[in-house]
């Protein structure tokens, strides 16, 4: 899984239908320090994560299906499967 | 799932058979900023998205999950048409590090 944070969102009339009553949010990399790094990534929301939360994103197509949609088998790479409180570093 | 343009389209006449009737697409990644990040990919169409459109894109084995799933050799699938450009918010956007 990574850490990202949340950027905003995307509005997609035509998509998969299993993209159906989702929401897919634009995300950006950080480190565990906080800093933002060069990737961004596009994940479906499955836990109603807000803009500028940090998130756990799995990107893993099962594990994303089936946290996203409820069911695996859906074209799905990437879904936030938690909001971060806090991380604790040595 | 990575957002892309539309640049170009890529005929190919002989191919594998369950690619037939399969429309194949270039399309540059973008990053969040929808500047052009990366070389351009070849991406299987499943939404009817047509060039200089805003899509994006599923890698990897679920790629092939829109199609008939066990025989359809993609790893780049267009799964989504962004409506416009506009339609990317990055609203109430935090700048600095975030309060972890």
């Amino acid at each position: 899984m990574i850490l990202a944070r949340v950027l905003g969102n995307i509005v997609a009339t035509q998509k998969n239908r299993r993209y159906d009553n989702a929401s897919v949010m634009l995300c950006q990399q950080i480190t565990p320090e906080g800093d933002e790094t060069e990737y961004s990534v596009l994940a479906l929301n499955s836990v109603d994560a807000g803009v500028g939360d940090t998130v756990l994103i799995v990107q893993e197509g099962w594990s994303a299906s089936t946290a996203a949609t409820g069911k695996a088998g859906a074209a799905i790479d990437s879904a936030i499967v938690g909001v971060v409180d806090r991380i604790d570093l040595l | 799932m990575q957002l892309a343009r539309v640049i170009g389209t890529v005929v190919a006449t002989v191919k594998n058979d369950s690619l037939d009737g399969r429309k194949l697409l270039v399309v540059q990644t973008l990053n969040k900023d929808l500047q052009p990040s990366g070389k351009p990919l070849v991406a299987v169409d499943s939404v009817g998205a047509g060039i200089g459109e805003l899509v994006f894109w599923c890698r990897g084995k679920e790629a092939s999950f829109p199609f008939k799933r066990e025989d359809t050799p993609t790893d780049c699938t267009i799964i989504g048409i962004v409506d416009s450009d506009l339609h990317v918010s990055q609203g109430n956007r935090l700048t600095g590090k975030p309060r972890l």
